[in-house]
């Protein structure tokens, strides 16, 4: 009987997903259409409502669609750039997903995940361009950031009760503003690259720091694709999420992280250390979202700009939607950050004369919008399944 | 260089006053509105572009014009806040954020359709745009339309929340809306209220933040975290409107340092990057939420959606 619930419980936060992502892709296509219709207008040549249709289809909807298969249809992947920097982009989206659907599950919002995904970037590059250390040294050392960067909203939450929401908040700009202070160093930091006005490129100075790929020689499919800038990392993404489901679900640690979740006084009288536990699980969050930036800019693909980088990391705050998208669930969040990368690959492909990319945006940003309201749908649907209102699972708590 | 420095302190300070007024509004009627900075930007880039549009039209017209179409177009977007929170129940911290981010993505795609020439599609968001009618000479110092504004919408601001029947029954929703409601008051309204009066005020204040100080604006960086240091002053202000005021004035003295950094001879020695003194209000906020957080006086009932039945 349980089990039958749970798989109900399960399929209505499918369908509801599901149902999101669909209104979400919907209303771009329709701003897709509106922006078809004003350049066709704007021309003053006469046209037809089919033009304006298919043009929105054509160079717009079905390159959001195909993502990293836009230059190869549908046909079986080969050494295609725009693929693998898709792949490329899901590990740290993961990351940032897992980092927030985890303080979702232990009632905390974590909307530093940019913070900490700043600091973790530090951390890396920081080992890798200064301390010329290997690769994982570096990952560890993105770990290491971003959970102390997490573990301080997560403190002034526990001792002085303010809302994490709002600190987590002022220590991203912080952070943001920090690392951009060190990395730049006006001009003279060992990690700015003043010729290119960015951080170093890590292929000159410091290529054991690049996260390994499958070495591809091209012989085999598998090889094609995860060549750099797509590597080992997004199996490492994975490896963690499968881990972080079993913490959550199967050990005593993460049975209490959660009942600190469900109500902060009853797990303090259940003996639960629960201000040692809202730290723990704000550094773990932070962690979680550091890694994501080190498995990132490992992979040497995309190099810090510190004059230019004055918006925090939308990879940050993508891991709201991305967390939402799966209830915050571990295994959900490796699909949503699938779907996730591959629209926000497809944006930029749209022509560019035609279509904003930050239309793949709005369509996330939509997705969210929905997700706010649509879990509580989910759960009251589930409950009347049931006949019996019981406390919905996933409901995230203040 | 002291005309400079309460230059941009007054600027920053009535517009960091004006959000916290608003933010004020909303969770003094039980609904937080984390949504401000994506609110802020969307007043912003309509103010921006009506303002654009009404270039060469009387000083008068042109103010009071973009003026009030930023604030309809911040309670425009402030009506998706409250609709999903108050008839939807959905989480207000998280429609809010998502809100926020919508914000910053609406606002690029209308940017750049807005810089578009003869139909193909500019590929950067930033505006250019005029403030002359907007800012005026007074004993030397630059003052800008936004401070009359300011503090007229402060006075009103007191007014309305102590000394009307509005004012008290968007208050009781805040504290307790069941009691509010059972003798007769209209809780799901004075929420709309609120939030709605937020959203006009916020989308004034995004307005107020980017248009004097710069005549041009990349909606690439939202509104760079203004709304949010206005959630620290409305609490450091503790939801209550004259110590708000005071709040975004101490606030704005550590923004301005940014602008001012270079023309005064003891800061411009130390040779900081600008970084730093961009740091210092967030950092600021921390020491204060820090220091107040034993005495909040935070509207009981907010963030918890109404149910009626519930005791």
């Amino acid at each position: 009987m349980l089990n039958k619930r749970r798989f109900i419980q399960g399929l209505f936060t499918l369908v509801s997903a599901i149902i999101c992502v669909l209104i979400g892709l919907a209303l771009g296509f329709i701003i897709l259409v509106v922006f078809s219709w004003s350049s066709y207008s704007s021309k003053g040549v006469p046209y037809t409502v089919g033009q304006v249709f298919s043009t929105a289809w054509e160079q717009g909807f079905k390159r959001i669609l195909l993502g990293g298969f836009y230059n190869l249809g549908w046909k079986i992947p080969t050494r295609s750039l725009l693929l693998r920097s898709e792949i490329c982009r899901i590990a740290p989206l993961l990351m940032c997903g897992l980092s927030v659907g985890f303080a979702f599950k232990t009632g905390l919002f974590n909307i530093g995940a940019a913070g900490q995904y700043t600091l973790g970037a530090y951390g890396a590059l920081m080992c890798a361009l200064i301390l010329k250390l290997p690769w994982w040294a570096c990952l560890l050392a993105s770990v290491l950031f971003g959970a102390v960067w997490g573990a301080i909203p997560g403190f002034f939450k526990a001792y002085f009760n303010i809302n994490e929401v709002i600190t987590s908040i002022m220590f991203n700009w912080i952070g943001l503003y920090g690392v951009n202070t060190l990395m730049y160093g006006n001009g003279k930091s060992v990690m700015y690259n003043a010729n290119e006005s960015k951080v170093w490129k890590l292929v000159n100075k410091n290529a054991s720091a690049i996260i390994p790929d499958m070495k591809g020689d091209g012989s085999t499919l598998f090889n094609k694709v995860f060549t750099n800038p797509s590597t080992i990392a997004v199996f490492i993404a994975i490896a963690v999420a499968i881990v972080l489901y079993v913490v959550l679900n199967k050990t005593v640690f993460g049975y209490e992280l959660k009942a600190c979740g469900y109500s902060k006084t009853a797990a303090k009288y259940a003996g639960i250390n629960e201000k040692r536990n809202i730290i723990l699980a704000m550094a773990i969050a932070g962690a979680l979202a550091g890694l994501g930036a080190g498995l990132f800019y490992l992979t040497g693909t995309e190099q810090w700009n510190p004059q230019e980088n004055t918006a925090l990391p939308a990879m940050g705050f993508d891991g709201i939607s991305v967390a939402l998208l799966a209830s915050s669930n571990p295994i959900g969040t490796i699909f949503s950050a699938i779907f996730k990368a591959h629209i926000a690959t497809g944006g930029p492909k749209m022509e560019k004369t035609l279509f904003p990319s930050e239309i793949a945006d709005v369509i996330s940003g939509t997705i969210i919008y929905l997700c706010a309201f649509m879990l509580l749908f989910k759960n009251k649907l589930a409950a009347r399944v049931f006949r019996r209102s019981r406390k919905p699972e996933g409901e995230i708590k203040k | 260089m002291i005309a400079l420095a309460l230059k941009f302190t007054l600027l920053y300070g009535m517009v960091l006053m004006l959000v916290a007024l608003g933010g004020m509004f909303s969770e003094r009627s039980g609904i937080i509105n984390i949504a401000l900075e994506g609110i802020m930007v969307i007043g912003a880039l309509i103010g921006v572009i009506i303002t654009r549009e009404l270039q060469g039209y009387a000083g008068f017209v042109q103010v009071s014009v973009s003026v009030l179409c930023a604030g309809l177009a911040g309670l425009a977007y402030a009506f998706l806040l409250a609709f999903a929170s108050i008839n939807l129940k959905a989480d207000q911290t998280i429609g809010g954020t998502a809100l926020n981010i919508l914000a910053t993505a609406i606002a690029m795609v209308i940017a750049k359709r807005v810089n578009s020439v003869g139909g193909k599609l500019s590929d950067s968001a930033r505006l250019k745009y005029s403030y002359d009618a907007f800012v005026y000479k007074i004993f030397g110092v630059t003052v800008n339309v936004f401070l009359f504004i300011g503090i007229a919408l402060l006075i009103i601001s007191y007014i309305v929340l102590y000394k009307t029947k509005l004012g008290l029954r968007l208050r009781a929703c805040g504290e307790h809306p069941q009691a509010a409601n059972s003798v007769g008051v209209n809780v799901l309204g004075m929420r709309y209220t609120g939030v709605l009066i937020s959203g006009f005020l916020g989308g004034i204040g995004g307005f107020a933040y980017i248009l004097p100080s710069i005549d041009t604006w990349d909606f690439k960086n939202g509104i760079a975290g203004m709304g949010f240091l206005a959630l620290a002053v409305m609490i450091f202000g503790q939801w209550h409107p004259i110590k708000i005021f005071l709040a975004a004035m101490f606030f704005s003295i550590f923004k301005s340092l940014a602008n001012i950094a270079d023309s005064v001879s003891f800061l411009a020695k130390l040779r900081w990057p600008k970084e730093i003194y961009n740091m210092m209000p967030f950092i600021a906020s921390i020491v204060v939420l820090t220091l107040t957080s034993g005495k909040s006086r935070a509207p009981k009932a907010e963030g918890i959606p109404y149910e009626k039945g519930q005791r």
